[in-house]
């Protein structure tokens, strides 16, 4: 990242991102449709499971197959699966040992042993999740165009209940410890975008929202936001047609879909003192551990009502045309949007992912934040500049541990 | 006695690979316990910097930097280990190597002269010497953990270089292809992941790469006889492991 004072009172702010291009948009083209989702899922490791659903949505949706509500379920007990434990793994094993100072969880195990065991069990059972319907938890194998490959039956998913129970009980003291972590501060102002579902608080599916303007269909996504490419990062940047930056992921979620989180979140959150609309990107680590307990919480229901459907799939004819599907991966909407032949085969593919569509509202929160990171010391302003980026959870190398921070000020 | 210092690295890749280690809850802590953090920024802000005892490699070798940070790395490093498909063969995003770079850049950037790529996505073990490889895509977590656990004690881990057909046929599978018909690249990739596809119903696609015997010409001669077209096949073997020298040049032969 470098940091320049231009003189202006106006610091430029470039987050370089090195993470080399895998041109998986321009070798999607040619495949079949039914391979996509396999394909798509090998572009993050640790959220498959939103590329695959992302894809399926616009396949589908174009195809007009119908999925069996018991399968629809399955995919979102997986996609809960993913939410658990990528936040998990976020919270507290790339978070939460920057607010306690320590440099990752492993050092974290002295200071509060419990929290880190209670975190890998809470972790584990997201894994559990996503091997139990879809094989493995790492590009999983499971899901298919017009359903799943094969439905578990409802015994193996059972088998998920004691440990859920468990960890329903437990992961208080999980949202405790997050609650006390000291944060740093940041107000300001942001345009907001997640999607809405009326079913649900939004997970496989639903509409385009934000609080600058009305709800639109996924079909209408690229009128609304639009990618551009920067000289110093290989990875796109995004922003509103017309406008600036804007954020998607938890933050967006909690502001426009609270009155849909579950009940027992929603009463953790008041407890924290937190309501909708958050400004504050740092109360960003305490809406993930929320959407831990909605995804427990909802995951319970959902495994009780879950009965194995008559068939896993049902066939479809791949047909030509342009498609566009959506899903809120852990870190915000994912989208897709493919155009397909008469021969069911790709022709062009469309995929922006939530980490390019925050970053340019990383650099906007930076640059907020400049006059705190320029009265720091080498080692303070490289934490708080990790930290302002981790809030995004980006699902690059640069996630993590990585900041090389270059501040140049300007020639007199 | 000091703890052997373990390196985590990645270059071109999904992230899947490393995350895998971090997915051995159980196991992590106590493996964490055997090794001292030299480099794991997925882990870590720690960073004891080289030399390492054990490196593992994550993702393929597609630009310039990474080719210069790959040969230092092993300079740096007594074992090096090449983790999943990107690592021991070049991973999904060397289906580039079988187009021209300029047009894929052209697809994805608008000004394709700024992304900085090499013509090819490739394996680790064209730059630099690997003491040893861990297939798939992503790798076993279960071989990941043997593996580490044999270098720990000076052993030179041992993996089976069967096909997946005798994992799957000790799952007692029903056969996804004699019994359904369905195209499975399993008598020609190597075993690993526990038969996981043809246990899902669905046939294989070739995560784990090539077999040590894998036939390819005598099987896809069976397929082709049994009404599955040459262009199914070539693209089941166009994933992940495309580049690896058996599934190359099969296509480079046939497609």
């Amino acid at each position: 990242m470098s940091i320049v004072d231009t003189g202006t009172g106006t610091p430029e702010v470039r987050l370089n991102i090195f993470e080399p291009p895998r041109f998986f948009e321009a070798f999607l083209r040619g495949r079949r449709a039914e391979e996509i989702p396999d394909l798509v899922s090998r572009i993050c490791g640790i959220c498959p499971v939103a590329y695959q659903v992302s894809s399926l949505n616009a396949f589908e949706g174009l195809f007009g197959v119908e999925v069996d509500e018991q399968v629809r379920r399955l995919r979102r007990i997986l996609y809960y699966g993913e939410w658990i434990e990528s936040h998990a793994l976020h919270v507290f094993m790339l978070a939460a040992p920057d607010f306690v100072g320590v440099p990752d969880a492993v050092a974290m195990v002295e200071r509060n042993p419990g929290v880190v065991k209670e975190a890998l069990s809470l972790k584990r059972f997201g894994n559990d999740v996503m091997s139990a319907i879809g094989g493995r938890e790492i590009h999983p194998v499971s899901l298919k165009i017009g359903g799943v490959h094969r439905a578990p039956s409802k015994e193996a998913l059972s088998s998920l209940l004691p440990e859920l129970d468990r960890l329903r009980g437990s992961v208080g003291n999980l949202v405790a410890f997050v609650s006390s972590l000291q944060k740093p501060s940041l107000e300001r102002e942001s345009t907001l975008v997640c999607l809405h579902d009326p079913a649900r608080y939004a997970i496989d599916c639903g509409e385009i929202s934000s609080n600058s303007g009305p709800c639109v269909p996924p079909s209408s996504f690229e009128e609304s936001f639009e990618e551009y490419q920067v000289s110093y990062s290989n990875a796109l940047h995004s922003r509103t047609k017309g406008g600036g930056s804007y954020m998607v992921g938890p933050l967006a979620r909690f502001s426009l879909n609270f009155e849909q989180l579950n009940p027992v979140a929603r009463a953790m959150a008041r407890d924290m003192g937190l309501k909708p609309p958050l400004k504050d990107p740092f109360q960003s680590i305490l809406v993930r551990v929320l959407e831990i307990v909605h995804a427990l919480e909802e995951t319970a229901g959902e495994v009780r009502e879950y009965e194995e459907p008559p068939r896993p799939s049902t066939p479809y004819k791949p047909k030509a045309g342009v498609c566009h599907g959506v899903s809120e991966a852990p870190r915000g909407i994912l989208y897709h949007s493919y155009a397909v032949n008469a021969r069911g085969q790709v022709e062009r593919a469309k995929i922006v992912p939530p980490t390019a569509q925050n970053q340019s509202r990383m650099e906007d929160d930076i640059r907020l934040l400049v006059p705190q990171i320029m009265e720091s010391d080498a080692n303070g302003a490289r934490r708080l500049g990790e930290m302002a980026v981790r809030n995004y959870d980006p699902c690059i190398s640069c996630a993590t541990h990585f900041l090389r921070l270059d501040i140049q000020k300007a020639l007199a | 006695m000091a703890k052997p210092r373990l390196g985590v690295f990645k270059f071109s890749s999904c992230d899947g690979c490393q995350l895998s280690i971090l997915d051995a809850e159980e196991e992590l802590l106590a493996l964490l316990d055997k090794v001292e953090l030299g480099d794991f920024l997925e882990a870590s802000s720690a960073s004891t910097g080289p030399p390492y005892d054990i490196a593992l490699v994550e993702g393929s070798i597609s630009t310039p930097e990474e080719a210069e940070r790959i040969v230092r790395i092993r300079k740096e490093s007594k074992t090096l280990v090449a983790i999943g498909a990107c690592a021991t063969s070049g991973g999904l995003q060397a289906l580039r190597n079988w187009s021209i770079l300029g047009l894929f850049e052209s697809a994805v950037y608008p000004e394709p002269e700024v992304a900085r790529a090499m013509e090819k996505a490739l394996p680790v073990s064209d730059f630099a010497t690997v003491d040893f490889e861990l297939r798939g895509c992503p790798v076993s977590k279960a071989q990941l953990l043997q593996s580490l656990a044999s270098v720990l004690r000076g052993a030179k881990p041992r993996l089976s270089t069967s096909s997946v057909c005798f994992e799957c046929k000790r799952a007692g599978n029903a056969c996804v292809l004699v019994a359904g018909g369905t195209p499975c690249l399993g008598p020609v990739t190597a075993s690993g992941c526990g038969a996981l596809c043809p246990s899902w119903s669905r046939g294989c696609y070739g995560c784990f790469g090539p077999s040590d015997d894998a036939n390819l010409d005598s099987y896809t001669s069976w397929l082709t006889a049994h009404g599955i077209d040459r262009q199914t096949i070539a693209l089941l073997l166009k994933g992940a492991n495309s580049r690896s020298p058996e599934f190359r040049k099969w296509i480079e032969e046939n497609d």
